[in-house]
């Protein structure tokens, strides 16, 4: 038990530090739910399936949601921006 | 200021924190011990109102009132969230068109796991008082199955089969019928969210008095909360657009 929860645990610390040295923004919303992922089977390991269960829907479905939908909503904001500012131009 | 004074800054503040968690960390139980006092205390009292699962009976019965601060949280985020996304006055909104491909395999799984993940979610909300889950679980669970609608289909589908006036008011009908549940436990126990309904059979899904009736009333309020959230991204994303002033 103690090496599974030391595997989980390193496995946990890896997906954290991928999530923070993926530079885009879009590629972190996918690591964070890697990451989510990861701290569930730590979650279950430790016998908190009720804790797992939150993080599952929270951590590995709505946030990286969220966070896909606002990158693109931004940039789809920027590229119209951008070509109006094209056509006021020529 | 200079990167050095930053790092030095940093290094000052992050070797107090270091020093004063390992101090505190080191003061703990140690980890995986059968030494555990709030354990000792919170079983006794969740079997004692007849709850399976000891997580519910701590966090619809013996600690409601912190569940209840918690509803007003997740209330008042999603309020907070839906008014920063409703359209601005430079933007108006447009039916979303019907665009793009689903692949055949998408849209298969999206149309077998609907059906699945709506009764799993039922399924955690309805046995929260007796095996892992509850109201917030299962909300969730609901809340992002509903989804697999957009996913497998399109987004008018989902449109339809969600109209989010109601979820609306699930949403604060949910937050309103937790409070007064807490209103009634405390004419018929003297206690503010006290647990006033027969226990029942340890074990079967209406034993646990209110603990089950909370669970169910917070999978109505998170279901509500969530789809209302999602509902003002999904907007944002795809009806909301700078109008045309020409």
């Amino acid at each position: 038990m103690t090496v599974l929860i030391a595997i989980a645990l390193t496995v946990v610390a890896l997906a954290g530090t991928a999530v923070v040295v993926a530079e885009p923004p879009e590629r972190q919303a996918v690591s964070l739910s890697v990451f989510g992922t990861a701290l569930v089977v730590l979650f279950v390991i430790l016998q908190a399936p009720d804790v797992a269960l939150s993080e599952l829907g929270v951590g590995t479905a709505i946030i990286p949601l969220m966070v896909m939908l606002t990158i693109r909503t931004m940039r789809k904001d920027r590229d119209e921006r951008e070509r109006n500012a094209g056509q006021e131009e020529e | 200021m200079t990167r050095l004074t930053r790092l030095l800054v940093f290094a000052l503040g992050g070797g107090v924190v270091a020093v004063a968690f390992i101090l505190a960390a080191s003061g703990m139980p140690h980890f995986g011990t059968t030494h555990h006092l709030y354990r000792d205390l919170s079983v006794p009292a969740s079997v004692q109102h007849h709850t399976a699962n000891v997580v519910s009976a701590v966090n619809f019965d013996q600690r409601a009132v912190d569940t209840l601060g918690e509803e007003s949280i997740l209330i008042a985020s999603v309020i907070g969230a839906a008014a920063l996304l409703r359209p601005s006055e430079d933007e108006t909104e447009r039916l979303v068109p019907e665009q793009g491909r689903t692949l055949e395999a998408t849209r298969l799984v999206g149309y077998v796991m609907l059906p699945v993940t709506l009764v799993l979610g039922i399924d955690v909300v309805a046995h929260g008082g007796t095996t892992p889950g509850g109201g917030f679980q299962g909300g969730v669970v609901l809340a992002t199955g509903l989804h697999l609608l957009y996913v497998g289909g399109s987004y008018s589908a989902l449109d339809r089969l969600r109209p989010v006036t109601s979820f609306e008011i699930a949403d604060g009908a949910g937050a309103a019928a937790f409070a007064l549940l807490g209103l009634l436990g405390l004419v018929s126990t003297g206690a503010f969210l006290g647990n006033f309904l027969p226990y029942g059979v340890l074990g079967q899904i209406l034993s646990t008095g209110t603990v089950q009736v909370l669970s169910g009333i917070v999978g109505v309020e998170v279901v509500g909360g969530m789809v209302v959230l999602l509902s003002s991204f999904f907007e944002q994303e795809l009806a909301v657009r700078p109008r045309d002033d020409d």
